[in-house]
């Protein structure tokens, strides 16, 4: 979805060249000296500088598998000693907090894409098949929507989670979260580009519209749905200032919440502070290496961004 | 997020609209939007217009209610506090600091990624990784690289013949450029795919075209791909600025605003003010004062956008 958007966005005079065509290298565009000469410095600047930004992951990588009494030496004897362990990670495993903050953010994770995919894809299919009074009102208070910095609104929506009795609970942290503005357009922008020869076709047979959503819209949506909760889930999975606020009972807390009090309580136990980042960071991780592509699309094409 | 979306509304509503009038369809409408409906007015629409209201209100967390009214008194202490003003001066420096760099370097690294073609999944890997992951695992790995003496960078520094190396965070002038090196590495990648994404639109018939009279590399940077990129270099900038305002996680898991409040950022201030002072009203009008800033850069880039669409037209 997203380079076609992102084209879309640019509204360029179309130039025949189709946006999702894969980068072929320029190099062999022209094959002079100076154009060689230009693309072994592209190397070298670009693989000296993908070294450098790999350093502090594999720094941190090193040290969780380096003895704590060693890491507490300093930067020279974690470059030096070799005789890796997996302490760091048997310890945190074992201990218990590192379990529950995988739940709560599972469980706040998963339940907030799920209610994001359905809810939003109702509202934009409202929005992209019917017609009805309201309908730009409604349009128009979605982009609005879209305006609003949600970290802005932190105090009022504690004071109201607080209002509802649902502070140090999981919907705590899911229902502000399910106000994703942005799905509802990109659903919409999608719904927008079907084609509509299977809905008439169902309508011809009679069916209702909650029908032809479920039916016939739905299964067609595949890639946004994927895209959608992808995205979904690595925010709500990220999101520290929301969390952080409505939930205090450790029992319930989710990792960027966990981690955030790693450094406090864990002290000099400076190989499990970085296990414990490398275990907070894994899901996603595995996340990214599993839906690359469509994590890229995603966030090219929706412009997303915490 | 904001601004690139709001691009394509326009463009999605400009569309002719196919206008057929379907039986009953208001009654479906609305019961298809209720509930995506409710949670849009429950947590967007009244926390917005809760902080405007008890922005004019001695609202504390003590006490149910708004309190009582008390006009522009909020504001008059928030704009005359010198708390106020420091924490709007780092936003600011923090914007400053990250805005440019996250700007140069990542179309500097896809220009490239994008020149030599091969190699892009290593690439992306490199630099777009970090930015999928927690804020509070990216905060752990570099304080610990920011440890005083025994930590990475200093021992690096001290290799380099430093005599006594400065701690990053410990410092006033070095923890807000530590809090802004920490940022870049992670969230460059956003940038650097927005670019990416835009480079594959252009047309390889102008390179083409350009070779063949006699280009240089660079000529062909300067004078094709830099224009032809402007829009998505001002979609990036307006991007970035607007996310460098909004600067909470970094600074709140670093440096918690030290040493002294050299780091202390607007949305800490608010943050500060509604739960360890418990003045709900007082971080409300601060959240107000935030919240105008970014709408406003928000509606700059719809100006910029919109002056960018009628000179392409």
């Amino acid at each position: 979805m997203s380079t076609e958007t992102v084209e879309r966005v640019r509204r360029r005079p179309r130039n025949g060249v189709s946006a999702a065509a894969p980068a072929a290298p320029d190099h062999i565009v022209g094959a002079g000296t100076s154009d060689r000469a230009f693309t072994v410095v592209a190397w070298v600047v670009l693989v000296f500088c993908a070294v450098l930004w790999l350093i502090p992951s594999l720094w941190a990588v090193k040290t969780s598998l380096t003895s704590n009494s060693t890491s507490a030496v300093g930067a020279g004897p974690i470059l030096t000693d070799w005789s890796l362990t997996l302490d760091s990670y048997t310890t945190l495993l074992s201990e218990g907090d590192l379990w529950n903050w995988y739940l709560a953010s599972a469980i706040t994770s998963v339940m907030t894409v799920l209610l994001v995919v359905v809810f939003a894809s109702m509202a934009a299919y409202a929005l992209s098949r019917l017609r009805f009074r309201g309908r730009r009102i409604v349009f128009a208070l979605v982009i609005g929507g879209i305006l609003i910095p949600p970290q802005v609104l932190i105090v009022p929506i504690f004071q109201e989670l607080n209002a509802m009795g649902l502070l140090n609970t999981y919907w705590a942290v899911i229902f502000p979260q399910v106000a994703a503005v942005i799905a509802v357009f990109v659903f919409k922008q999608f719904f927008d580009g079907l084609p509509r020869d299977f809905e008439e076709a169902a309508r011809i047979d009679g069916a209702g519209f909650w029908r032809i959503y479920r039916s016939v819209v739905l299964p067609l949506s595949r890639p946004v749905i994927g895209a959608i909760s992808i995205i979904t889930f690595v925010d709500v999975w990220n999101n520290l200032i929301l969390p952080l606020f409505v939930l205090s009972n450790p029992k319930l807390m989710t990792i960027p919440v966990g981690l955030a009090t790693v450094q406090g309580s864990f002290g000099q136990r400076l190989s499990d502070i970085q296990a414990s980042a490398i275990l907070g960071a894994l899901p996603l991780v595995i996340l990214f290496l599993i839906f690359q592509r469509r994590i890229v699309e995603g966030v090219a094409g929706s412009g997303l961004k915490g | 997020m904001t601004a690139q979306t709001l691009v394509q509304a326009e463009a999605v509503t400009a569309r002719p609209g196919r206008a057929r009038r379907q039986p009953h369809a208001t009654t479906s409408a609305w019961l298809f939007i209720a509930p995506f409906g409710l949670f849009y007015l429950l947590f967007l629409v009244w926390p917005v217009v809760y902080m405007f209201i008890s922005s004019f209100y001695d609202t504390t967390l003590v006490r149910s209610g708004f309190g009582n009214f008390i006009g522009f008194e909020n504001y008059r202490q928030m704009l005359t506090s010198p708390e106020f003003w420091s924490a709007l001066w780092h936003t600011i420096q923090f914007t400053l600091y990250t805005v440019p760099p996250l700007v140069i370097l990542a179309f500097v690294f896809a220009v490239l990624a994008n020149r030599v073609g091969r190699g892009q999944t290593l690439f992306r890997l490199a630099f777009f990784l970090p930015f999928v992951l927690p804020s509070a695992a990216i905060a752990l790995i570099w304080s610990f690289i920011y440890t005083p003496e025994s930590g990475l960078w200093n021992s690096f520094q001290s290799l380099l013949g430093v005599a006594e190396p400065t701690p990053v965070l410990a410092s006033p002038t070095l923890a807000m450029i530590g809090i802004a090196v920490t940022t870049l590495w992670w969230t460059i990648g956003f940038n650097f795919i927005l670019y990416l994404a835009g480079l594959q639109d252009i047309p390889r018939e102008l390179y083409e075209a350009a070779a063949v009279d006699g280009a240089s590399q660079w000529q062909q940077i300067r004078s094709i791909t830099i224009p032809l990129l402007s829009r998505t270099t001002t979609l990036v900038v307006l991007l970035q600025i607007i996310a460098s305002l909004k600067i909470f996680d970094q600074v709140f898991l670093m440096t918690e605003g030290g040493p002294g409040q050299a780091t202390r950022v607007l949305l800490l201030l608010v943050t500060d003010t509604a739960f360890t002072d418990y003045r709900v009203g007082a971080a409300s009008a601060a959240s107000v004062l935030l919240f105008i800033v970014i709408l406003m850069v928000t509606l700059v880039r719809q100006v910029v956008g919109r002056g960018q669409d009628r000179r392409e037209a």
